[in-house]
């Protein structure tokens, strides 16, 4: 399969003041392949969002290359790929406008990229698309407070959907949602992906949640992803010592389970990304640093075909 | 049971907003052995902070305790003046919040805070209590313990914030604590920490913890048993493999089956809980979780459920427990 989103070490630094800069995003490469779900597992801080909406360019890459179909759309107008790239929010709250009703936000879209002919045909398009997520079509002219997190977080898919793109950054869809109500959105977005064929980059915090998403996915750490794998290799066979504290931190929900892999607890709280450690990272809260940690910044490289790993114990 | 720490009985308590009453407890019972952990797991809503705040005698208006009773450990909190709840906060029962610094001065240095829980609490004098914060911030993991107490609320990490809450929390040695979503604001490596850390104050102080949470990961680690909440109500009760592997309650099955495992096989697909959550304004008259429930039946709409007993101390809350009754008691009217 091919390529369809490409990023080649990307970078977003926010600058604040003079000397001081916040490395959000840190020299980060990895390819989404059509049709694939890419997933993204990282803590809160680490750089996600910006990284999702740094390769819609809805922020301004500070450096390295973004490929949308084998194209360099770094520098270009996005005019073009904005009706194929899109973005799911977290927040169903904060991410729909108040006073708008629930035709309006699934018709904006439409309008801004000329896709209904007549109003009536806007109407119908609105309708269908609403059903499609498992609203009504009464429901059309009410307002978001009406509806629950759920209900606006189909609301929001209802009107990505609503252009049909080609590519969709999911930033924790699910995250603000009832564990109840989680799977109701995790497999509708299953659902469309086989339905209309679309390509996910699926950012969340936990790993079982992306793991349940993903094809491959990849960890994220201050800035930098430090270790990308096919999901189930990553879950049973992750060497990073970063993944492997995600994975045996997560509690399973099953009394009889054992945490899978070797439990690797690390010490101590996130450096700030205003003052990185030198060298890994990690290096000051991993268990396995030694010297060379210190000196020298591991790179991603491959240890087995599809498996990379940026930490000088594990190449 | 008589040698319970901590019973309630029948309680209903109920919010009483311009739009209508909200029935938030609405006839729960539930107890707790001594140096036992009990998990009120739930969705939002669901009643877990009411529940486990009026056990600390905090009920705030519009809130009514309505009936029912709150006893600890020989006491009957309910019936308790203000001065004789605020004796008991912090020595018998604490409480440990999901946001540290809702209960933490943003004013005074963290050891100000510290001392000042002790020498009130403890009868301390200000020199001994200084040094027993030294202690208490040290046995909680934080490195450096004489610098950090002079160091203020928002120069610490949510992490350590919640860590310096457990060692307020645990300063006079109380028989009780409650924790009200302690890790819900916190990332996973630094939740798996704080987690550890409770276990093991438990195992040396022996004494019981509430923990409310809507991770069901966080229960099946943590808990000896398991009160399963949804609308005010404790649909289903029970040890942790009762509920996890024995449970007899459809919304408690759904939940299970509705959230994706690290370690589960590929295929095994998501069955998600259909509906959205109860509007507790407009509660149904029969089991709260009939609008959601696939089996829900005739009855379900109109009564409801009683508990049934499954196992010695395994309850359920569902019309189908007692299907074989009511149908030879339809057939016999
Ligand atoms: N507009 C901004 N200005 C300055 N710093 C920012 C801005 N947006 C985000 N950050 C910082 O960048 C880092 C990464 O944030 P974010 O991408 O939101 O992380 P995540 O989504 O993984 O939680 C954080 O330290 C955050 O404080
Ligand atoms: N101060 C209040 N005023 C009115 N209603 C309240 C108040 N506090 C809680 N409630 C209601 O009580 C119910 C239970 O709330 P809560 O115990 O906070 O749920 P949980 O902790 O399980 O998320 C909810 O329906 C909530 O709206
Ligand atoms: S009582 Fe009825 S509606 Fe409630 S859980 Fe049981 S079967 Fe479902
Ligand atoms: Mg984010
Ligand atoms: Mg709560």
């Amino acid at each position: 399969m091919s390529k369809l989103v490409e990023v080649e070490d990307l970078k977003l630094h926010f600058k604040l003041g003079r000397r001081l800069c916040v490395k959000a995003v840190d020299g980060i490469s990895f390819y989404v392949k059509k049709g694939e779900t890419f997933g993204i597992v990282g803590e809160s801080g680490c750089g996600k969002t910006t990284m999702g909406k740094t390769i819609l360019r809805l922020l301004e890459p500070t450096g390295g290359k973004i490929f949308y179909d084998g194209e360099d759309i770094t520098n270009v107008n996005m005019q073009k790929y904005r009706k194929k790239m899109q973005i799911v929010f977290q927040d169903p709250y904060a991410s729909l406008n108040p006073r708008m009703t629930i035709a309006n936000i699934v018709g904006e879209p439409i309008d801004i990229h000329n896709l209904a002919a007549t109003p009536q045909d806007r109407k119908d398009k609105i309708n269908e698309i609403l059903q499609h997520v498992g609203l009504n079509s009464e429901q059309a002219n009410r307002f978001p407070h009406e509806f629950s997190g759920g209900q606006r977080q189909r609301i929001g898919i209802a009107r990505m959907l609503a252009i049909s793109p080609e590519f969709v950054v999911c930033d924790e869809p699910v995250s603000a949602l009832d564990v109840s109500i989680q799977a109701q959105i995790i497999n509708l977005l299953h659902q469309f992906q086989e339905e209309f064929g679309l390509t996910y980059l699926f950012i969340a915090h936990d790993l079982s949640i992306v793991r349940y998403m993903s094809n491959r996915i990849g960890v994220m750490y201050l800035g930098k992803l430090v270790e990308v794998a096919e999901s189930d290799e990553l879950v049973f066979h992750g060497v990073h010592p970063y993944t492997k504290s995600l994975i045996s931190a997560i509690p399973i929900p099953d009394p009889k389970a054992k945490n899978c892999g070797e439990k690797v607890i690390l010490s101590g709280d996130f450096p700030s990304l205003l003052n990185l450690p030198s060298g890994c990272r990690l290096r000051t809260r991993c268990p396995c640093a030694r010297e060379l940690c210190e000196d020298s910044e591991p790179i991603l490289q491959e240890i087995s075909p599809g498996h990379l790993v940026a930490c000088h114990n594990c190449q | 049971m008589a040698n319970d720490l901590l019973e309630i009985k029948n309680l209903r308590l109920s919010f009483f907003v311009p739009s209508g009453e909200v029935k938030a407890i609405n006839n729960v019972s539930v107890s707790l052995k001594r140096g036992d952990v009990l998990g009120l797991v739930g969705e939002s809503g669901s009643g877990k902070s009411v529940l486990s705040h009026a056990v600390m005698g905090f009920v705030s208006p519009p809130g009514k305790i309505l009936g029912g009773s709150i006893d600890f450990n020989g006491l009957r909190i309910n019936e308790m003046t203000e001065k004789e709840k605020r004796i008991i906060r912090g020595t018998e029962i604490s409480m440990i919040f999901q946001d540290p610094m809702t209960s933490l001065n943003p004013v005074y240095p963290i050891g100000t805070q510290i001392c000042e829980v002790l020498m009130l609490k403890n009868k301390m004098n200000r020199k001994t209590a200084w040094y027993k914060a030294e202690q208490l911030i040290k046995s909680v993991g934080i490195i450096d313990p004489q610098r950090r107490l002079t160091q203020y609320p928002h120069e610490f990490s949510g992490g350590m914030r919640q860590r310096i809450m457990i060692a307020i929390a645990l300063a006079c040695e109380p028989r009780l604590v409650i924790a009200d979503e302690p890790t819900t604001a916190l990332d996973v490596t630094t939740q798996a920490q704080i987690l550890e850390l409770m276990l093991e104050m438990k195992e040396k102080k022996g004494m019981a913890i509430i923990i409310t949470t809507h991770n069901l990961g966080i229960v099946a680690n943590m808990c000896d048993r398991i009160a399963v909440m949804y609308g005010g109500t404790i649909v289903e009760y029970g040890t942790v493999m009762d509920i996890f592997y024995e449970s007899r309650h459809e919304y408690t099955k759904g939940l299970i089956n509705s959230i994706p495992k690290l370690t589960a096989k590929k295929e095994e697909k998501l069955v998600p809980i259909e509906g959205t959550p109860l509007n507790m304004l407009v509660p149904p008259l029969g089991c709260p979780f009939a609008p959601r429930c696939k089996l829900c039946m005739a009855i379900c709409l109109k009564k409801r459920p009683p508990y049934t007993q499954i196992a010695s101390v395994h309850y359920s809350a569902c019309w189908l427990n007692q299907k074989e009754e009511f149908e030879r008691d339809a057939i016999n009217v």
